[in-house]
């Protein structure tokens, strides 16, 4: 690994002034991505900024108004235990615990698994269905993204030089809503999504009265298939509206073929996975009501 | 050479300071500064949980640490599992099921194990196996790990009771 200094500011001002004066800088949270990154020569910082001593990243509050504050760099674990977690977003705590194993887990982040902008990524598309929104910060000050507008390439993001992700706030979730990822790979865990899906469905008077559905590992950025979300809206829960969006997931998927899958076998998967996702979200909405 | 720092941290209990080069990995500092040498590589990319150690209460790998990210932290290796001469029930049982075969990857099964006891006394067997996914063994076929596992489990319930 190339030589670099290691800072550890302990606050987000003084975080954001040393980021803003070393913009070539590496963030460090987990570490789980960056470290290999770095050992690989694929990164070389001069600089790497330990961010996860400051309190407004490990934020991790729920307010019945807010919804869900997730600092950037709260770790996995802490993530799949939360009690609030499992009662509020029972698909995130679940979600936590499936990115790597235990031990990947321990170190981590959501935020991370986002800014590393992988289109495989399992956290993202649960992230868009659910909503997510993005507080960025800089020196020079703050903005919201929301998540299915952050991913620009695979690895890119649209942080500028001197902006880091602060936390993500996602919204509380009204009764009758209800949400899942599902992913396919052919082992049990430890392994990177063939397709995953991410879908949020709020049924009212036995109707979807609202959905959203995002896709991994289909396209250069993990994808927010509005068509698919359009497809449910006014529908009963069923196997005609989970169809009708499963084909639109498919239509908007864009996939390569690779050593994980080929181009039909991924789309196929898309219809497959998307419309299991919608079974189990539904089937949460329902219990949630 | 970058300067080094000095890190102030505390290992099986033990108070210990130790300097290290950034771009040192924790598990190099156990292994090549502190010589605590049960901790041991693999793959060097989190993918096989040899170097598995606990930080802070959570399981972490130690090639994706870095030494100065060990400061004012807590940190527990395979050495602190035993006590003296005494094995853990999990050291015993793996020996007595022979849940291993070169050794590389015990340490990390152990420490891993330990961690897994600790939160679930009673694990199934799909529970033990989904928590150990994180660890790799190319020798054993898993299998006698898991009875070992099940095995201190059982044990450790008998020696409360």
């Amino acid at each position: 690994m190339n030589e670099f200094e290691y800072r550890a500011p302990q606050t987000l001002a003084e975080a954001l002034a040393d980021y803003s004066a070393h913009p070539s800088a590496k963030l460090l949270a987990g570490g789980t991505d960056l470290i290999v990154q770095m050992r690989a020569g694929r990164k070389t910082p001069d600089v790497v900024l330990d961010i996860k001593h400051i309190a407004e990243l490990n934020e991790l509050s729920y307010d019945a108004a807010k919804g869900l504050t997730l600092g950037a760099a709260v770790p996995c674990h802490i993530i799949h235990n939360s009690d609030v977690v499992k009662r509020e977003y029972p698909a995130l705590a679940e979600l936590a615990g499936i990115i790597g194993g235990t031990a990947i887990q321990g170190r981590a982040s959501i935020g991370g698994n986002l800014c590393n902008s992988s289109p495989s990524a399992d956290s993202i598309p649960l992230l868009i269905a659910m909503g997510a929104i993005c507080r960025i910060a800089s020196a020079k000050g703050e903005r919201t993204v929301p998540v299915e507008s952050f991913c620009t390439a695979p690895g890119r993001n649209v942080l500028e030089p001197g902006e880091l992700l602060v936390s993500l706030q996602i919204p509380a979730k009204s009764k009758g809503t209800g949400s899942y990822y599902l992913r396919f790979i052919p082992r049990n865990e430890m392994d990177i999504a063939v397709v995953g899906a991410g879908v949020e469905v709020t049924l009212s008077d036995g109707k979807i009265s609202a959905a959203r559905v995002a896709l991994a590992a289909v396209a250069p950025t993990p994808l927010f298939v509005t068509e698919a979300g359009a497809a449910l809206i006014g529908k009963e829960p069923g196997s005609e509206a989970f169809e009708a969006a499963a084909q639109a997931a498919r239509n908007a998927a864009t996939p390569i073929s690779d050593m994980r899958g080929t181009v039909a076998y991924r789309k196929h998967l898309c219809a497959v996975i998307t419309r299991r996702a919608l079974e189990a979200a539904v089937a949460q909405a329902k219990e949630r009501q | 050479m970058a300067s080094k720092v000095r890190v102030e941290t505390t290992i099986n209990g033990e108070p210990t300071e130790f300097l290290c080069e950034p771009r040192q990995s924790l598990l190099e500092c156990l292994r090549d500064v502190l010589h605590l040498t049960g901790t041991k590589e693999g793959c060097n990319d989190g993918n096989c949980g040899a170097c598995t150690v606990v930080m802070n209460g959570a399981l972490v790998t130690s090639c994706l640490v870095l030494g100065p990210e060990a400061q004012g932290a807590r940190i527990e290796t395979v050495e602190g599992i035993a006590k003296g001469n005494q094995l853990h029930p999990l050291q015993q049982a793996f020996l007595e099921e022979a849940a291993l075969q070169c050794g590389i990857c015990t340490p990390g099964f152990l420490v891993a194990s330990k961690m897994l006891l600790e939160k679930n006394a009673q694990p199934t067997e799909q529970e033990i196996r989904l928590w150990l996914a994180n660890n790799l063994c190319r020798c054993t076929g898993y299998d006698k790990i898991i009875r070992a596992v099940q095995k201190a489990a059982t044990q450790m319930a008998e020696v409360k009771a």
